[in-house]
């Protein structure tokens, strides 16, 4: 087994999570999606990391995690906020873009 | 006196008086329109002035211009260059020979008169200065057109008549029908128009000049194909204006207008502009024998149409428009006839002139006399009770009856005896044309002597007036009759006076050439016992009919040209569905094209932009997911295009 | 330290079952979290990838990174996401069927596309041998970590903390209520109820009573039964107690006797024990049970 397995399992996660931001309807699990597409990356970055014998890799993976803290702090708290005036925790509910 | 710039080549003096005969009723008319309601009081008196003073510049050219030998007397004023467009150099200016000089004459002089006799006739219309206004410009315009050297300038005067017709003829225009009439009179001139812009054209592009001297210089140059289609134009404009046929519908129609309109517009002078344009161009008719026919003809045809419309008609006025039809249609056919013919057809013109607008006249002092009737059903005896108007009215009757000696009998016979002239060889021209113009004048005394009995005598058959009480024909005032008077001595001798000594035609010779000699193919003397016998005979006819027997003042049914004539021959029904219908569906389709094509692309592109614009919005769902969507769809294209291009 | 690749790159086998494992409960816990319908299922359903990768980041010689995994992502991040849940609407449940015409089909295709993409791309790289972090973690993982960060990234690192200022600063400002209506303070409430006419508010059951039951009224400063400080429901269901009846079988408690009054044919057993007032209150306790059960049965 070498390393590409690792990187390949992330990109399988990666699209897992891009499928979920494009079918769940609820505000939160689309959220959870992105996070594990976040994750999947991270993984990949640590891969890289030690496939090039440097850290540069796992520091990045670093930043990208606080990174996705102040993400989902600010995010949960848009969604709360929404959900406090709408009543509603979907996404196809926040449709005032309409064209 | 003299304006600077002005260039004369005359070999007499006085010439540079000419642009006054224009100017002097333009600057009146002018006047007139300006001050507005100001000149109410005394507007009339400067509109009498101004055709008198042109009549005064008329009379002095006149007198200088006899003060030479003939070949001499032709004379080109020219107030400077009018358009300088490439090779295209055109002056503008006055040609003032023997032809221009005699309508200029006849032109102020009967204009005067109808002027003077206007001043009492519009006396309680409160417009009576914008009368005098429009007279005025039409008297300048009309001066404008006999006096131009070149058809360009006469273009300009051709335009103004019309306009000023259009204007007068709708003057109480308050009325939707007499409007129309107007309306009806300028667009029967348009399509006459349409001729002389398209001889100027085709005079341009093979001459490449257009006034008078380069066109009869450059004219026999021309082919004979090209000169007969002139020739045609010309006849087409001539047509327009001088109410022949094709064009004479509007005539009739014209009648609206104010009496003294009809007497100096339609009687005297703009309609005979068209015979003007055919005898002024005769350098081109000379040298186009078959335009020359189709003028004949058209002549012919046009003395018939007015000659049986004339004796149906019992409205007093129209009669008389469709006298004059046909009295145009006789100068006509004489121009058509060629050099032998010219001289003749003017001296008619004048002649016409004098003893037609004493008849209008005359005809407006009865209708003043009857609170405005003009039905002849309801005349009668008149002429016990206007004395004056009587005579007058006789003597312009006799003129056009042409008997002898008044001036009808001068001007007209030579025109039948020219008719029989057989011309080329063709003697059956000469037997057609002959009769018809020998026959027309039995039909003219006819219809004329039935106009003078019904009104002037028999039995009265008078209604009451508008407001219930009874008719009092009374004179008219002495503004009405003194003019009527005057045109009545014109009617009695102007014709003798021209006629003796050939005075007249040599007269005219500088400009329409000398006059053939030529034997008719019935004699001379024989002609005139036979022209003299039909018109006794006529008027004898019509004196059983219409003074001695009862005259129904309901109009009985009557034969079916009867009928016809009553309906102008139908002239209006076949306007109609010839011109009007086919204009009309034209114009409601061009409509509706502009509708629908035009104003359905542009609407259409409007339509076309928002219809994309509510496509294209369709992609803006406002759903976050369908955004996650396209942009998951476009990394992955993009990913699959490095990944292909790549490899 | 031991070396976790081979000089040619590959995994020791420890590792590779370690993530043949590890990868299928991965998998299967992300369609989890695809196709959960409640969403705290699916919440812990990425729980468990996290933990997962957690698993796999020690593997791949970043043991800080793994336990900052474990740390912040799932025991901050995480439970985050599940507070605001409980916060939303824990039982709010996603219906399965699509709203967005098409939606599921782009879904498919797009996720299918991405992975077939992505693992195209990713299988056709050249990487080149595997180096392994034995080196550049000579000095332990933290500490040459903290080297690369302080070293080359400082300012990053500033920006990254200030970011998390403005996080905070974020979230508290954007879940601020505004309070609409004046704060009623106690002095409010009291001074309502002195113009209510309700002064000393109701009693709750068992103040001023021998009893804290439920169903026994309180007593008012006159001995009184208190209506009010009986629930309504009882009242009206007849299941109120007497208040009288209780005094007197406290009394006789207290006197050293039964609660309830001696029933024909029993005889009256004297109480075991010595009437001290534990012992008393404890038989009372003992008694009352029995008398509760014996007035339940009576009423």
């Amino acid at each position: 087994m070498t390393l590409t397995h690792y990187v390949v399992l992330a990109a399988i996660l990666f699209s897992i999570g891009a499928t979920t931001v494009l079918v769940r309807r609820n505000a939160i699990i689309v959220f959870m999606g992105v996070e594990l597409m976040l994750n999947a990356t991270n993984l990949a970055l640590v891969t890289f990391s030690r496939m090039h014998g440097n850290l540069t890799g796992q520091v990045l993976a670093f930043f990208v995690m606080t990174v996705a803290a102040a993400e989902v702090v600010i995010g949960l708290a848009i969604i709360i906020s929404i959900f406090r005036t709408r009543r509603s925790a979907s996404v196809d509910d926040v449709n005032l873009l309409k064209g | 006196m003299l304006i600077t710039g002005i260039t004369t080549d005359a070999a007499w003096s006085g010439s540079a008086l000419a642009p006054w005969l224009v100017g002097i009723p333009l600057l009146s008319a002018a006047v007139l329109l300006l001050t507005g309601r100001k000149s109410d009081r005394w507007g009339h008196w400067l509109g009498v002035l101004a055709p008198l003073a042109s009549l005064a510049i008329g009379v002095v050219l006149l007198l200088n211009m006899l003060g030479v030998s003939a070949d001499q007397r032709s004379a080109n004023v020219s107030l400077g260059q009018w358009i300088n467009a490439g090779a295209f150099r055109l002056d503008a200016g006055f040609r003032i020979d023997p032809l221009s000089l005699t309508f200029v004459l006849l032109v102020t002089f009967v204009g005067t008169l109808i002027h003077v006799y206007s001043v009492a006739y519009m006396e309680h219309d409160k417009d009576r200065r914008r009368f005098f206004a429009y007279m005025n410009l039409f008297v300048a315009a009309m001066l404008l057109l006999v006096t131009a050297n070149s058809y360009l300038l006469l273009f300009v005067g051709w335009e103004g008549v019309g306009l000023a017709s259009y204007l007068l003829i709708g003057f109480w225009n308050h009325n939707p029908v007499y409007a129309v009439a107007a309306k009806k009179a300028f667009v029967a001139n348009r399509v006459g128009d349409i001729g002389l812009i398209v001889a100027m054209g085709l005079l341009f592009t093979h001459i490449g000049a257009l006034d008078f001297a380069s066109v009869d210089a450059g004219a026999p140059k021309l082919s004979p194909g090209l000169l007969t289609a002139i020739g045609l134009m010309l006849l087409l404009a001539a047509c327009g204006k001088s109410a022949q046929f094709p064009l004479q519908s509007w005539l009739g129609d014209a009648m609206a207008g104010p009496t003294p309109v009809s007497a100096l517009i339609h009687a005297a002078t703009m309609v005979t502009a068209g015979v003007y344009l055919v005898v002024r161009s005769n350098a081109i008719f000379t040298a186009a024998p078959d335009a020359r026919l189709v003028v004949t003809i058209v002549g012919a045809i046009s003395l018939a149409f007015g000659a049986i419309v004339g004796c149906a008609k019992d409205d007093i006025k129209k009669a008389l428009a469709a006298s004059t039809m046909s009295q145009i249609g006789y100068m006509m056919l004489a121009a058509g006839l060629g050099p032998i013919g010219y001289a003749f057809a003017i001296m008619h013109l004048v002649t016409h002139g004098f003893f037609k607008a004493g008849l209008f006249l005359g005809a407006g002092s009865v209708m003043h006399g009857m609170d405005d009737q003009t039905d002849m059903r309801f005349y009668g005896g008149i002429g016990r009770t206007m004395k004056i108007t009587y005579f007058t009215v006789m003597a312009g009757w006799l003129a056009i009856l042409g008997m002898f000696p008044f001036s009808g009998f001068f001007s007209k016979d030579p025109i039948i005896e020219s008719a029989f002239v057989p011309q080329d060889g063709q003697t059956w021209r000469a037997w057609v044309f002959g009769l018809v113009a020998l026959i027309g004048a039995g039909v003219t005394s006819f219809y004329m002597s039935r106009l003078f009995f019904m009104t002037f005598e028999g039995k009265r058959r008078w209604t009451t007036k508008a407001d219930g009480s009874h008719q009092h024909p009374h004179e008219a005032p002495a503004l009405m009759t003194v003019p009527m008077i005057i045109l009545a001595i014109g009617s009695v001798g102007l014709g003798a006076f021209l006629a003796i000594g050939d005075r007249f035609t040599t007269w005219l010779e500088p400009v329409t050439g000398p006059h053939p000699e030529g034997s008719p193919v019935i004699p001379a003397g024989i002609l005139i016992a036979l022209s003299l016998v039909l018109v006794i005979g006529a008027a004898a006819f019509a004196w059983s009919r219409y003074a001695v027997s009862e005259v129904p003042v309901i109009p009985p049914v009557g034969t079916l040209v009867t009928q016809a004539a009553r309906k102008d021959l139908y002239q209006d029904v076949v306007n109609d569905a010839a011109l009007v219908v086919p204009g009309q569906m034209l114009t409601r389709s061009l409509v509706y094209g502009d509708r629908a094509v035009v104003d359905g692309t542009v609407s259409g592109v409007a339509k076309t932009t928002l219809r994309v614009g509510d496509l294209a919005r369709k992609v803006q769902t406002g759903h976050v997911r369908s955004y996650a969507a396209t942009m998951t769809l476009g990394v992955v294209v993009l990913a699959a295009v490095v990944l292909i291009l790549g490899s | 330290m031991i070396a976790s690749l081979t000089s040619a790159g590959q995994t020791t086998t420890g590792e590779a079952i370690l993530f043949w494992i590890l990868a299928i409960v991965m998998v299967l816990a992300a369609f989890g979290l695809l196709f959960a319908r409640k969403a705290v299922h699916a919440a812990l359903s990425l729980v468990v990838v996290m933990i997962g990768l957690a698993f796999m980041y020690v593997a791949q010689d970043a043991p800080f990174l793994g336990v900052v995994q474990v740390v912040v992502y799932t025991g901050a991040i995480m439970m985050l996401f599940l507070f605001v849940l409980m916060l939303v609407g824990v039982d709010a449940s996603d219906s399965l069927t699509e709203t967005l015409r098409g939606q599921r089909w782009i879904a498919v295709v797009g996720g299918l596309g991405l992975l077939v993409v992505l693992v195209g791309v990713v299988g056709r790289a050249h990487y080149g041998a595997a180096t392994g972090l034995t080196d550049a973690n000579a000095d332990s993982n933290p500490v040459a970590l903290a080297r690369v960060v302080f070293g080359d990234y400082p300012f990053a690192l500033e920006v990254v903390g200030a970011l998390l200022i403005t996080a905070a600063v974020g979230a508290i400002t954007l879940t601020h209520r505004r309070r609409l209506s004046p704060r009623v303070t106690q002095r409010d409430r009291s001074e309502a109820r002195v113009l209510d006419g309700t002064i000393a508010g109701k009693p709750v059951p068992g103040v001023y009573a021998r009893h804290n039951a439920m169903d026994v009224p309180a007593l008012g400063p006159d001995g009184q039964p208190i209506d009010a400080s009986v629930s309504r429901v009882l009242r009206v269901r007849g299941q109120e107690a007497d208040a009288e009846e209780y005094a007197a079988r406290i009394d006789r408690v207290l006197a050293g006797d039964w609660a309830n009054a001696p029933a024909t044919g029993v005889e009256a057993a004297a109480l075991p024990g010595a009437s001290s007032i534990e012992e008393s209150g404890q038989t009372a306790e003992i008694a009352d049970e029995g008398a509760v059960a014996a007035a339940k049965e009576q009423s």
